[in-house]
C-alpha cells in the first residue's frame, strides 16, 4: 500500500468519522449525566426530612367549635372541629365567586375542617374568629369551610392531604 | 446555528483563537509517553475534589459539638451522601498520588530546568497549597484522628523565635485546639482550592509560554510538533480511565483504606491515641520531623525537606537536558531518592523506638545528602561522560547542529 506517489490521499472515511464522533459524543453525553445524577439527587431531602413530612394530630382534645393549630411541614395547619350549626351553614353556602367550591369538595367528614393556615395572597397567618378567618395583612377574609370570601386572596385555604387513623387522630401529609 | 452564534462571540471575545492555540492546535513534542499525563490528571482530581467538598458543604456542620454527627448523617441518611464522602476523600489521596508521580517526572526527565524554573516554583507552591488543604480538611470530620493531628501539627509553630506561643494561640482562635480552630479551618479549607485554581491558570499559562519537555530531552525542532487535540486529548483520556479504574475499586471495595480507623471515634481532649499518624502523604515529612532530637531544628528539618525542590534548578549543573535519560549516575541518585522517600515514609508511620529512630535517621541524612551532592555529581559526571566519549545523543545535546536528527 504505497500511498506516497499518490497526491491526493483522502484522509480515511470522514462519515464513518463523524458517525463515530456524533457516537462517542453521545455516550460521553450519557456518562457525564449519569455522573451528575448522584449529586443532583443528594440535594433532595433526606430520609429523616422526609419522615418529617407528616404530622399526627389527636382530635379528642379538640372541643365543637374549637380550632387547634399545628405544624406540619414547618407550616401552621388549622384544623378545625365544627359545632354541627356550622358544618350545617358551610354544607348549604357558596362561599365566594374567586374559587367556587362546595363545602363537600373540601373536608372528608362535616364536622372537621383541615386546611393550611396561610392566607393564599402573600403567606400571613389569618386570625380566627367565630364564621372564619380573617388576614391581618390585606384584609382577605376566609369562611368556615376556609374559602376566600373577599379580599385580594386568589384561592380558597389550601387543603393537605390527610386521613383519618380511626375517628380519634388525623395524619396530615399521607392520604 | 451553532456556528453563526460561535462568530458573534469571536467578534467580540477571542473564544475560537483561544481554543486553538491552547487546546485543539497547541503544538506538543510527538514524543510525550503517559509520564506527560499525570497534570492533566491532577486538574481532573482538583475539579472532583471542588464539586464533593460543595455537595458536602450543604449538609457538613463546622461546630464541635455537630460535625462528627453530621459525618454520619451525610453517610447514612443524605441521598447519595455516602458515595460523595468517598469520592472526596479518597479523591485526596488520589491527588497525592497524581502529584507524587507528577513530581517524579519532572524531577527524572529534568523538566525543572531553564526555562522551566516557573514552572517548577508555582508548582511547589501549589504542592503546599494543596498540603495546607488536606491538613485543614483533615480536622473537619472531628474524629479523635483528625483532632490529635491538628493539635501536634499546630503545635509546631511554637518554634517561631520570640513569638512561638501566641502564633500557636493565634493560629488555633484558643489555646488548645477547638471549636474556634474547626470553624477557621472550615472557612479556609472552602477557600484554599480556588487559590490553587489560580495557581493552576498561573502554572498553565508558564506552560503555555515555555512548552512542553518531552522525554528524550532535545529541545525537539518545530516540525515535530503535533497539535494536542485528537493526539494528546486521546492519550490523556486513555490515561484517565486506567486511572479511573484503579480509583473505582479503591472507592468503592476499599474506601476506608484510608481512613484510619482511630478516626471513627469522636474527638476527646483528653484522651491522646496511642498512636498518632498523619495521613500517608505526609508521612515521609513527618520522619523527617522527628528525626532530629531538637524540636526547632527537627521543624526546620522539615520545612527544608519540603523548600529544597526549589532549588533543583540550580543544583543541577550538567549541561544535558533530559534529565536521567542519558545520565547514569543521575539515574542512580534518583532511584536511591524514590527508595529513600518510600523508607521515610514508612518510619513516619511507625511508633518511635530506637531502630526506627536511627533508620529515619540515616534515611533523612540521605535524603538531604542527594539534594547537597548533586552539584557535584552532576558536573563531574559531564566530565566523565565527555572524557569516556560521548555517544550521538549526548553531542546533538550540546550542539544541535552536529547532527541532522533535528
Amino acid at each position: 500500500m504505497n500511498d506516497m506517489t499518490d497526491e491526493s490521499r483522502k484522509p480515511g472515511d470522514p462519515e464513518r468519522r463523524e458517525f463515530l464522533g456524533k457516537v462517542t459524543g453521545a455516550v460521553a453525553g450519557a456518562g457525564v449525566a449519569a455522573a451528575c445524577w448522584p449529586f443532583v439527587r443528594s440535594m433532595y431531602p433526606a430520609a429523616d426530612i422526609l419522615e418529617k413530612g407528616t404530622s399526627t394530630i389527636k382530635l379528642g382534645n379538640i372541643a365543637p367549635g374549637e380550632m387547634k393549630t399545628v405544624a406540619w411541614q414547618g407550616k401552621p395547619v388549622f384544623v378545625l372541629h365544627r359545632t354541627d350549626e356550622q358544618a350545617e351553614r358551610m354544607m348549604h353556602s357558596e362561599g365566594g365567586n374567586k374559587d367556587p367550591q362546595s363545602d363537600e369538595q373540601r373536608v372528608q367528614k362535616p364536622d372537621w375542617l383541615v386546611v393550611v393556615g396561610l392566607c393564599t395572597h402573600l403567606g400571613c397567618v389569618p386570625v380566627r374568629h367565630s364564621d372564619g378567618w380573617s388576614c391581618p395583612c390585606h384584609g382577605s377574609e376566609f369562611d368556615n369551610s376556609g374559602r376566600v370570601l373577599k379580599g385580594p386572596a386568589p384561592t380558597n385555604l389550601m387543603v393537605p392531604d390527610y386521613r383519618f387513623d380511626d375517628d380519634d387522630a388525623i395524619v396530615i401529609g399521607e392520604v | 446555528m451553532k456556528n453563526r452564534l460561535i462568530e458573534w462571540i469571536d467578534e467580540r471575545f477571542p473564544l475560537s483563537s483561544f481554543v486553538k492555540d491552547n487546546l485543539t492546535s497547541y503544538p506538543t513534542p510527538r514524543n510525550l509517553n503517559y509520564w506527560w499525563g499525570f497534570g492533566f490528571l491532577a486538574g481532573f482530581i482538583l475539579v472532583l475534589q471542588i464539586l464533593t467538598g460543595i455537595f458536602l458543604a450543604m449538609h457538613y456542620k463546622a461546630d464541635a459539638g455537630l460535625a462528627f454527627e453530621s459525618v454520619q448523617y451525610i453517610m447514612r441518611e443524605v441521598n447519595y451522601g455516602w458515595l460523595i464522602r468517598f469520592l472526596h476523600s479518597t479523591g485526596a489521596s488520589a491527588f497525592f498520588v497524581v502529584i507524587y508521580l507528577h513530581m517524579a517526572r519532572t524531577l527524572y526527565y529534568g523538566s525543572y530546568r531553564a526555562p522551566r524554573e516557573l514552572m517548577w516554583w508555582s508548582g511547589q507552591l501549589l504542592l503546599l497549597l494543596i498540603m495546607a488543604a488536606a491538613f485543614m480538611g483533615y480536622l473537619l470530620p472531628w474524629g479523635q484522628m483528625s483532632y490529635w493531628g491538628a493539635q501536634v501539627i499546630t503545635n509546631l509553630f511554637r518554634a517561631t523565635p520570640f513569638i512561638g506561643d501566641q502564633v500557636v494561640i493565634w493560629l488555633r482562635g484558643d489555646f488548645s485546639v477547638g471549636d474556634a480552630t474547626l470553624t477557621r479551618f472550615f472557612a479556609l479549607h472552602y477557600l484554599v482550592p480556588f487559590l490553587i485554581t489560580g495557581f493552576v491558570v498561573i502554572h498553565l499559562i508558564a506552560l503555555h509560554t515555555v512548552k512542553s519537555s518531552n522525554p528524550s530531552g532535545f529541545n525537539l525542532a518545530d516540525k515535530h510538533n503535533i497539535p494536542f487535540h485528537p493526539y494528546y486529548t486521546v492519550k490523556d483520556l486513555f490515561g484517565m480511565a486506567v486511572f479511573f479504574i484503579l480509583f473505582c475499586v479503591v472507592l468503592f471495595f476499599y474506601p476506608y483504606f484510608f481512613i484510619e480507623a482511630e478516626n471513627h471515634i469522636p474527638a476527646d481532649p483528653m484522651v491522646t491515641p496511642s498512636h498518632i499518624v498523619p495521613e500517608w502523604y505526609f508521612l515521609p515529612f513527618y520522619a523527617i520531623l522527628r528525626a532530629i532530637p531538637d524540636f526547632m531544628g527537627g521543624v526546620i528539618a522539615m520545612l527544608l525537606s519540603i523548600l529544597v525542590y526549589g532549588a533543583m534548578p540550580y543544583l543541577d549543573r550538567s549541561r544535558f537536558p533530559g534529565g536521567a535519560r542519558h545520565r547514569p549516575f543521575f539515574r542512580l541518585m534518583f532511584y536511591i531518592f524514590i527508595i529513600d522517600v518510600v523508607v521515610l515514609g514508612y518510619v513516619g508511620a511507625q511508633p518511635p523506638g530506637d531502630t526506627i529512630t536511627v533508620v529515619g535517621q540515616v534515611a533523612t541524612f540521605i535524603y538531604f545528602s542527594i539534594f547537597i551532592l548533586l552539584p557535584f555529581v552532576s558536573y563531574f559526571e559531564d566530565r566523565w561522560l565527555i572524557k569516556r566519549g560521548l555517544p550521538l545523543e549526548l553531542q546533538c545535546l550540546l550542539d544541535a547542529k552536529k547532527c541532522d536528527l533535528l
